[in-house]
């Protein structure tokens, strides 16, 4: 299996094609510790000892196992649990739903399974043993690739599959078709040289023995190395990605501008090597947002193609060009890439004060909830004049896009496209709680310190607003008036500068795979005997073979050889023992 | 054709090819049934020669009527499925025409569904004469049945359109690499499955279906030729095309998604299995229980995610 070497030392014990996982590592254990004798007199476990003993168990193929068992094991929980960096809000969502689990959820690292420590402590481990295992083989291989095929081992017929048979050709003749039938395989038949190898013998019944030995499928091995080296290079390319790259959102309404600044994000999520000089310098403008709603069928109301149109610049000085991106059609800039992932309504919201100034106007992001694009939205106005006094006022509520309504489901959205927009807002007064100097969502209400604002009848406000419609607030408060619809995009901006070399890793791996798995090591030997004397002297030919990987037809190539050494065939085949 | 009578075309050719595999699982079954009076060798050999047990002239004339009739019945078995997976693939293709526009009928869990099992009856039917696979025919037949039936009744789907995220090429390659590495896994696993079964059950009655199944070896070697096939196709569908087709769609190529993870769990475990065929201590048996650990995280993740994850994943359409 893994030293080429154990195969050709030792021919009895090699009726399988793969070696034990005992047998490897102590090959690898001799070939990589061979500098250090054990010295006699040593406790069993010296330091010295012990370390050589755990080394030998990391890089056993057992060992190996295990820990792609653990592997696999350990990826589970972060299927289940909602990850942090896959969805935050679903995992705070979560957090928020699980009190008593939460905290200890947190503590084990399932919250962010792929990074956590016990994670990693694993692929690490399996790393090691790979890097451990891998160099011992490169070296056994190196050797083993410029060897010779091993001689004929003495007995043939303790091989897995040995045929013999007599022939009235003579050895040389035998030899000969051998070659030819051998074809793929590096063969060895130089008589003498085999000899002088084998330690030409000579038989018994005094006729002079010849051999030949072929071998082929070499490369198989390189393949395995080739593959197991490629899951190295794929790790480096991810962690290369991982450090030094950044990930952001950003939502950007249609006809503002985005420049790549740290600032401008919504979510930001660098890498731990990442500096904010390695953001390009590019800045762009969504110039419009085109959708198209199936209209009819079943399908109705799915969003069909969605394109943005951007006007870009590499950079502050250079020239503006056009594109549009949409799903699957991202824009490359500088190796940093702009991804369309979604899109929404931003309601034109004019709020008036009480004194008649416009304390806020302007589109307001409302985030989708359905599919129907009924969104949620919020309104924070921090600067208005009260009838007695500067006043805080927030808005919050549902947007509906195409308003319906019906007595069983209340106010509803019955398409996803803006075909008759309406607002429906509570209105809250009080203490915004923008001051406190927490960080708090733009899409969120703090409710500490406001009250909702009342009707005459003491109920709660609701702003029910179609387009163009304007809303007067009780008491002299003001006025909110819905002046139009722009739509938003949520973009997402990412560098990876590692993905090209992961990737770049695993197309190596695959191919290393294929020649690991596909590419069949196998050794042929034939070897022929003269016997007795006189005109009608007999050849004895014995033909063996030996598969080093599972899976090939060895009983069938060796019949083939047979029968083309043979040429025709007129004597019975005195069969092995084994087989009759 | 509209597209509405070709959704309809492909009912009705998966209720017909459910039919042919039904009547090509019982012409096994009764192959099966037969053979129980022949013995294994006589049936091996396909000829009624065999030392037919001491029995007189009588016995041999029967055993020969026997044999003719397991032969007879084993090829009826197999022309039924062969017609079957015909039909199986007009019910496949009719699905992508029934889509407007027309698309690869790969779209959910149904198609998806629909799509590896015909990949199974091609890969059985096209080792059927190499490998004599008349021992896995009853195992095929009765899968795909199942399957199908398990299809229809509780994943099946109405014709929509592809989304935006799934109109890509590396869709198509990802989706076509990952359904064929599907129908072969299945088939590897079905021959560890029996090499599990017989292997606990060394010793059974002359004639019955385990004493006709291939020996233990023969019974790994084809497992782990179908799986070693399976693997870097996996390989590539799960962690090249996939990778390449979520880069272009959600601008990341990896992302811990819960159908990635489960993929990425497949392929350990498959990767597992490889190294314990090359381990003492866990050829055999062992190595072929983690096979169908393997398939089971495999099919899993194809129906089980959807099911318990709904839309946790990005991936849930399919
Ligand atoms: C990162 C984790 C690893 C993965 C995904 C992996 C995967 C694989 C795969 C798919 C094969 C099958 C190819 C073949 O049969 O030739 C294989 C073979 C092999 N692996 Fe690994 N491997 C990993 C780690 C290791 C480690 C740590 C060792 C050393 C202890 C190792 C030693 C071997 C050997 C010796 C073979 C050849 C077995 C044979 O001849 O069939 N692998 N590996």
């Amino acid at each position: 299996m893994v030293s080429a070497g154990s195969t050709t030392e030792g021919h009895g014990s090699t009726t399988e094609g793969h070696g034990s996982s005992t047998g490897r590592s102590e090959t690898t254990g001799r070939e990589g510790m061979g500098s250090a004798p054990a010295d006699p007199g040593a406790a069993p476990l010296a330091p010295r000892e012990f370390l050589r003993w755990a080394w030998r168990q990391l890089t056993s193929m057992r060992t190996a196992l295990i820990l792609l068992f653990l592997l696999a094991l350990a990826a589970v929980p972060g299927s289940v649990v909602p990850q942090e960096a896959v969805d935050a809000t679903k995992a705070s969502q979560w957090r928020e739903n699980h009190h008593t689990l939460a905290p200890i959820y947190q503590k084990l690292g399932l919250f962010s399974v792929y990074d956590s420590a016990w994670f990693s402590a694993i692929y690490l481990l399996l790393m090691v043993s790979l890097v451990g295992c891998i160099l011992p083989r490169t070296r056994v291989y190196w050797k083993a690739l410029r060897a010779r095929p091993p001689a004929a081992p003495r007995n043939l017929s303790r091989l897995p599959e040995h045929r013999a048979f007599e022939t009235s050709a003579s050895p040389e003749q035998v030899l000969e078709r051998a070659r030819g039938a051998l074809r793929g395989y590096r063969v060895v038949s130089d008589v003498a040289e085999v000899s002088r190898l084998a330690g030409a013998r000579t038989s018994t019944t005094g006729g002079e023995e010849l051999s030949l030995s072929a071998e082929r499928g070499k490369l198989r091995e390189a393949g395995n190395l080739l593959f197991h080296l490629s899951i190295l290079v794929v790790l480096v390319g991810f962690a290369g990605g991982a450090l030094l790259g950044y990930k952001g959102g950003v939502i950007v309404v249609t006809g503002n501008t985005f420049a790549n600044s740290l600032s401008q994000y919504d979510d930001f999520r660098p890498g731990s090597l990442f500096k904010p000089s390695g953001l390009a310098p590019f800045d762009f403008k969504v110039t419009d947002f085109d959708v198209t709603f199936i209209k009819e069928g079943r399908e109705a109301g799915m969003a069909h193609k969605f394109s943005a149109g951007l006007d870009y610049r590499t950079s502050p000085g250079a020239a503006t060009r056009h594109t549009r991106i949409s799903v699957n059609h991202p824009l490359t800039i500088d190796g940093t890439k702009i991804y369309l992932i979604s899109h929404g309504y931003a309601p034109h919201i004019t709020v008036r004060d009480a004194t008649g100034a416009i304390a806020y106007s302007g589109p307001v992001v409302f985030l989708p909830e359905d599919n129907t694009f009924k969104s949620w939205g919020v309104v924070k106005v921090p600067d208005a004049q009260g009838p007695s006094g500067p006043e805080q006022l927030g808005l919050e509520g549902e947007l509906y896009p195409t308003y319906a309504f019906t007595d069983a489901t209340g106010p509803f959205s019955a398409f996803p496209d803006d075909k008759n927009p309406a607002l429906s807002m509570l209105a809250y007064q009080g203490d915004l709680g923008l001051d406190d100097g927490v960080p708090q969502s733009v899409y969120a209400l703090d409710k500490k310190g406001l009250k909702p604002i009342l009707k005459p009848d003491g109920k709660p406000l609701r702003v029910d607003l179609m387009l163009n419609q304007t809303v007067t607030l009780p008491d002299g408060m003001g006025s909110v008036t819905f002046d139009g619809m722009s739509r938003f995009v949520k973009l997402q901006v990412s560098r990876s500068p590692g993905d090209l070399v992961a990737l770049g890793g695993v197309v190596l791996a695959l191919l290393g795979l294929l020649g690991s798995l596909f590419i069949r090591p196998r050794r042929v030997w034939v070897k022929v005997r003269r016997d007795g004397g006189g005109p009608d002297r007999r050849t004895l030919v014995e033909v063996a073979g030996l598969d080093r990987s599972a899976g090939g037809d060895l009983a069938g190539e060796i019949d083939q050889v047979v029968a083309s050494l043979r040429g025709a065939p007129q004597q019975e085949p005195v069969r092995d023992e084994e087989q009759v | 054709m509209s597209h509405d009578q070709f959704e309809v075309l492909s009912n009705q050719a998966v209720a017909v090819c459910a039919a042919a595999y039904f009547l090509a699982l019982l012409a096994h079954l009764a192959e099966w049934a037969t053979a129980r009076s022949v013995p294994a060798t006589a049936t091996a050999e396909e000829s009624g020669t065999a030392s037919a047990a001491g029995g007189g002239v009588d016995v041999l004339e029967r055993v020969d009527v026997d044999t003719d009739r397991v032969a007879r019945f084993a090829r009826i078995g197999v022309v039924l499925t062969t017609v079957a997976a015909g039909v199986h693939l007009v019910a496949v293709a009719s699905r992508g025409l029934a889509a407007d526009p027309v698309r690869v009928p790969w779209g959910n869990m149904y198609e998806f569904t629909l799509t590896a099992t015909l990949m199974v009856t091609i890969g059985y039917l096209l080792l059927y004469r190499r490998f004599s696979l008349d021992w896995l025919s009853p195992v095929v037949t009765g899968f795909v049945l199942v399957t199908l039936m398990v299809d229809v009744l509780l994943l099946y789907t109405p014709v929509v359109p592809l989304r935006d995220a799934l109109q890509s090429p590396w869709l198509v390659i990802h989706v076509i690499a990952a359904i064929i590495a599907t129908g072969a896994f299945t088939l590897g696993g079905m021959c560890s499955a029996l090499y599990l079964v017989k292997e606990r059950w060394p010793n059974t009655r002359e004639g019955g279906y385990l004493s006709r199944l291939p020996g233990l070896d023969a019974l790994d070697r084809m497992a782990y030729r179908t799986q070693a096939f399976a693997f870097p196709v996996w390989t590539f569908a799960a962690l090249i095309a996939g990778p390449i087709w979520a880069q272009h769609a959600w601008g990341r190529y990896w992302g811990w998604d819960p159908k990635e993870v489960w993929a990425f769990i497949t392929w350990v475990v498959y990767a597992a299995y490889l190294h314990a065929r090359a381990t003492a201590g866990w050829k055999g048996r062992a190595a072929a229980i983690v096979a169908l650990i393997g398939l089971a995280t495999l099919w899993f993740n194809f129906v089980g995610i959807n099911f318990f994850f709904g839309s946790g994943s990005m991936h849930s359409y399919a």
